[in-house]
């Protein structure tokens, strides 16, 4: 059952719809970008090329970017008021991802070095 | 064939679980075969049991929720009761091993068998109604949600006569958790029942969230929504994103127990205070979720009894917001004395005291609510009042200890006790009770008799204090938590205040039994016949008492906050609108069925009995492939039919 | 105005008219479905997010046993991840075909997106066999717990995920590329992309970085 035509629905995550050619070509560079970007962490992290302590920051770069092409070329996460309830969604998320991850990270390096010194066991 | 599962772990030599237990056994045996006799479980079947109604999924949650008060509740008599006289050289009734147990059941059950019920059981029923919608966004999954909890209640209770249930506490922190510590299957009970019935509440979480964002009658944008419907939202989100955490923890002990790895031994590599860092980060969301219905149930519940809106709608939405987000960013402040660095005690401990912040704004605003309004003392106002005193008084508590030096001293005391029972008794119990006699018209078409609701409130209120206030003082004497046996004489006079407070609360509880019985005798002085015995000023209140299944035969065409309010005061009666058939869901047995398989599995994993587990599992995602093969899931209302229903009930909609 | 013009509407849509996040009432149906998955996979990507920490803080608990370095074929490690990239492109490609009412075409590129799959899966489990014949299981050490855990509960979504694939062919079998039944796809490909969002954070954190 349709809804009348002058109400206009959000746009859901996930397939392009309606666009004829330019889904076929969006779903094309997402996949050459992704593996550009994906070479490129995997060169990164075995050759010299990057000053080393450096090597970990750039590996992240390029994992934003591998998910980056993928929620916009694959999962057509767009900037139009009709995908904000799914940019705040997906925003609500990375922070709640954040906060587990960094606060953990943070939390247990202060207490384990705060521990009595152990023999390696 | 059986795995650990034999005829020893029925406590014959042990007379009080095996007699509660018998106890228990012949109530449910009564009630099943009444049930048979009177021919009443087709009934039961096709009206409750399958049913994927909002409105009937919320009041079975809420009678899960208060019957397991019923249990949770008897733990903490027995608790008291031995606190009370295991003084000096008396050794009380109950030994350790027994008292462990005790306690670890009635954190447990409290937490998630009686508050997460009550208050996703409120949130079921009034929603849709507020958002002048017919329903949430996926009944079916409603209807799962509810019977996997029911089904981790059911484990929890088994754990009571087949086997023993954990001794470690209601977190169960490693290593006392581990197997080393804990061979027998009392951690397995705790895990595998909150795993299940944590399923369940994800999938409430995600349910909630698209309805609140997705299903709104038309013209009710965001800030036109009754803030219970925000505090829901908040709620609901914090589901989502904190209980996933809670899984993977669960996930990574039982991978420790019985596939022996090491996240959490004392050996090979294991870091036991991420457990706590990784529990608490759900736990503390796990506050608010239970805290934030229970303030929205208070806006609803203030603003109708005061005759007035309610004062700086936008300052609760932004606090609620607020507070949501700042639930994540203090977990820490459970375990300042755990040996973290003063800058990550103190960053911990600035954010625990940010988040009373809202929280003020929020009372705040129901004083200033109350200002100048024309108060009317029903039974929810009155737990409204006495919720604003005593939550205040307890999260001022909450703020001494986000200071982590106070915290040194009064971690893990009978101070900390205090605290927690403070604000949910004072917050999430009486914001249960009150939703539940406010709402109780709406869902069974008559009210709950007034004087006892208010008898039941004073002697929750009264017995609150004196069980709780002496712990405080106990705190700050030196009493620590979890005490089986009290080692100083002179804390004795103080707990036998505190038993006294809960033989009033145990009065409370009679009481609310008793204006159950009386007001189903008399509902017929009660009846309901307008749809809105308290003059409210939301949506729900425009349906009749019940609202039949589709709840709105035209969706109502919102302008206003408080919606109904305004079209009373228009006064428009129109015309009756022209009818159009409603889709309704069917009701699915997935739920249930899936849920028995689930009992299945889970008994089946905690005794080990691999072969039946792995039948449960199949069985019970059989059940899934089989509903999810289904196309069609609604029938028709015909608009003759919903035009019959509307002209028989005697309310009319002034949309 | 048909749904093509909704798509060439002004990006700001006027609130009183939006459907789900405005006045306009309840959203459709697919929308409704989509956005409640949406919800569901951020709430696996929270529980992976609780793995990763698990992972971070024990990377370093090795027990006196081998390491990441010591464990690691980089090679396999490049291959899985150009596998499942693929899969998730071929998925793309499918639900395209889907939505435009192409079965011939949807069912190519869904059993290639299942082939790509199970070949992720397989290397995958070669590699974990391998590791437990060396002595690098799971119970050897806090490190190894959490590896096997994080990417093995990935595996498990994988596999899930490639059940349901069959299942969902099967249905489209039955009953046809109609709305229901593309429903139930769209969701199916917001999961396996999901999937692959969050390899790309455990080949970065675990594989690349644990050299």
């Amino acid at each position: 059952m349709d809804a009348p035509e002058h109400l206009f629905d959000d746009r859901t995550p996930g397939v392009e719809e309606h666009e004829a050619t330019a889904s076929y070509t969006s779903y094309t560079v997402g996949l050459g970008l992704a593996i550009l970007a994906t070479i490129a962490s995997f060169v990164v992290s075995q050759t010299s090329l990057l000053w080393p302590p450096g090597i970990p920051v750039g590996l992240i770069v390029l994992a934003f970017a591998q998910i980056g092409v993928h929620l916009v070329f694959f999962l057509h996460l767009g900037s139009g008021a009709d995908s904000t309830n799914n940019i705040l969604a997906l925003a609500f998320g990375v922070l709640i991802v954040f906060l587990v991850i960094t606060g953990s990270v943070w939390i247990i390096a202060n207490l384990n070095s705060n521990m009595m010194p152990m023999s390696m066991q | 064939m059986l795995g650990r599962l034999s005829w020893a772990a029925i406590p014959f030599n042990e007379p009080l679980p095996l007699l509660s237990g018998a106890v228990v056994g012949i109530v449910i045996l009564a009630v099943l075969i009444a049930v048979t006799v009177k021919g009443w479980w087709p009934y039961l079947w096709r009206e409750w049991l399958t049913s994927v109604d909002h409105k009937r999924i919320g009041v079975m949650y809420v009678t899960l929720g208060l019957v397991m008060l019923l249990r949770g509740f008897s733990d903490a008599i027995m608790m008291r009761t031995q606190q009370a006289i295991a003084v000096g050289s008396a050794q009380g009734y109950l030994p350790p091993p027994h008292y462990d147990q005790v306690f670890s059941a009635h954190g447990t059950i409290m937490i998630f068998f009686v508050a997460m019920p009550l208050v996703i059981g409120l949130m079921n029923f009034a929603v849709p109604l507020q958002l002048g919608v017919r329903d949430v966004a996926f009944p079916v999954l409603n209807s799962v949600s509810l019977w996997l909890t029911a089904t981790g209640a059911l484990l929890i209770n088994l754990s009571l006569v087949i086997g023993n249930f954990a001794r470690t506490g209601w977190m169960g922190y490693p290593p006392l958790s581990e197997l080393a510590f804990s061979p027998d299957v009392g951690v397995d009970y705790y895990l595998w029942s909150l795993q299940i019935s944590g399923i369940g509440t994800l999938l409430t979480g995600i349910n909630f969230v698209t309805t609140i964002l997705k299903l709104r009658a038309p013209g009710m944008t965001y800030f036109r929504m009754p803030v219970f419907c925000w505090t829901a939202l908040a709620a609901n989100l914090l589901i989502v994103a904190a209980f996933p955490i809670l899984t993977a923890t669960f996930l990574m002990l039982l991978l420790d127990r019985h596939l022996g790895m090491h996240f959490f031994t004392n050996d090979a590599g294991g870091n036991q205070m991420m457990y706590v860092n990784l529990f608490w980060a759900w736990g503390h969301p796990e506050v608010y979720i239970l805290i934030l219905p229970a303030f929205g149930i208070f806006s609803e519940v203030v603003a109708t009894f005061s005759g007035k809106g309610l004062f700086s709608y936008r300052s609760m939405v932004w606090a609620t917001l607020g507070i949501c987000i700042l639930s994540f960013m203090v977990w820490l402040h459970h375990f300042f004395t755990m040996g973290a660095g003063a800058d990550v005690n103190a960053f911990f401990g600035i954010m625990s005291s940010i988040i009373a912040v809202p929280t003020g704004v929020k009372v705040f605003n129901w004083l200033f609510t109350m200002f100048r309004g024309r108060i009317v003392f029903r039974t929810p106002m009155l737990f409204a009042v006495g919720f604003i005193v005593t939550f205040v008084i307890g999260g001022l508590t909450g703020v001494l200890l986000a200071v982590p030096p106070v915290d040194f001293v009064v971690h893990n005391s009978a101070f900390l006790v205090a605290h927690f029972h403070n604000v949910i008794i004072g917050g999430v119990v009486f914001g249960a009770l009150a939703g539940i006699n406010y709402w109780f018209p709406k869902a069974f078409g008559f009210t709950l008799d007034d004087r006892l609701g208010k008898a039941s409130f004073w002697c929750w209120l009264i017995g609150f204090y004196l069980a709780f206030m002496p712990l405080y003082q106990l705190g700050l004497m030196g009493m620590t938590r979890r005490l089986q046996h009290i080692p100083d004489p002179s804390w004795q006079p103080l707990l036998l205040v505190a038993e006294a407070g809960a033989i009033v609360i145990f009065c409370g509880i009679l009481c609310q039994l008793a204006q159950l019985y009386v007001s189903i005798r008399t509902r017929e002085r009660r009846l309901d016949l307008s749809g809105d015995p308290w003059n409210g000023r939301t949506l729900e209140w425009s349906t009749s008492s019940p609202p039949p299944a589709y709840n709105f035969a035209v969706l109502p065409r919102v302008e206003t906050i408080d919606a109904f309010w305004y079209m009373k005061r228009a006064g428009r009666h129109p015309a009756e609108p022209a009818y159009e058939a409603i889709e309704v869901p069917r009701n699915s047995a997935a739920g249930f069925i899936t849920a028995f398989f689930a009992v299945v599995m889970g008994f089946s994993l905690i005794w080990q009995i691999w072969w039946l587990a792995v039948l449960g599992f199949l069985a019970a995602a059989t059940v899934v492939l089989i509903a999810g093969w289904r196309i069609e899931r609604e029938h028709e209302i015909s608009a003759a039919e919903v035009a019959q229903m509307e002209r028989a009930s005697e309310v009319r909609h002034p949309a | 105005m048909t749904i093509a013009a909704i798509d060439r509407a002004p990006t700001e849509v006027p609130t009183e008219l939006a459907r789900g996040r405005g006045g306009g009432g309840p959203a459709s149906k697919r929308v409704v479905v989509a956005y409640g998955f949406w919800i569901f996979i951020l709430s696996d990507m929270v529980m992976f997010s609780a793995l990763f920490a698990a992972y971070a803080v024990l990377r370093g608990n090795t027990a006196g046993g081998p390491t990441g370095a010591d464990l690691f074929d980089l090679r396999s490690v490049f291959i899985e991840t150009m596998c499942l990239l693929l899969s998730s492109y071929t998925c793309g490609l499918g639900a395209l075909s889907a939505e435009r009412r192409q079965p011939a075409r949807f069912f190519t590129f869904a059993i290639l997106t299942f082939v790509l799959g199970a070949a992720f899966l397989f290397i995958e489990v070669s590699e974990f066999a391998r590791m437990v014949e060396k002595g690098a299981g799971p119970s050897r050490s806090g490190f190894l717990s959490a590896f096997f855990t994080l990417v093995g509960t990935h595996g498990v979504h994988v596999a899930s995920g490639l059940i349901a694939l069959i299942y969902l062919m099967a249905q489209v079998i039955a009953k046809g590329l109609q709305a229901t039944t593309l429903r139930r796809l769209l969701c199916w490909s917001l999961f396996w992309h999901a999937l692959d969002i969050v390899w790309v954070g455990v080949f970065t954190l675990v594989y690349l970085m644990g050299d």
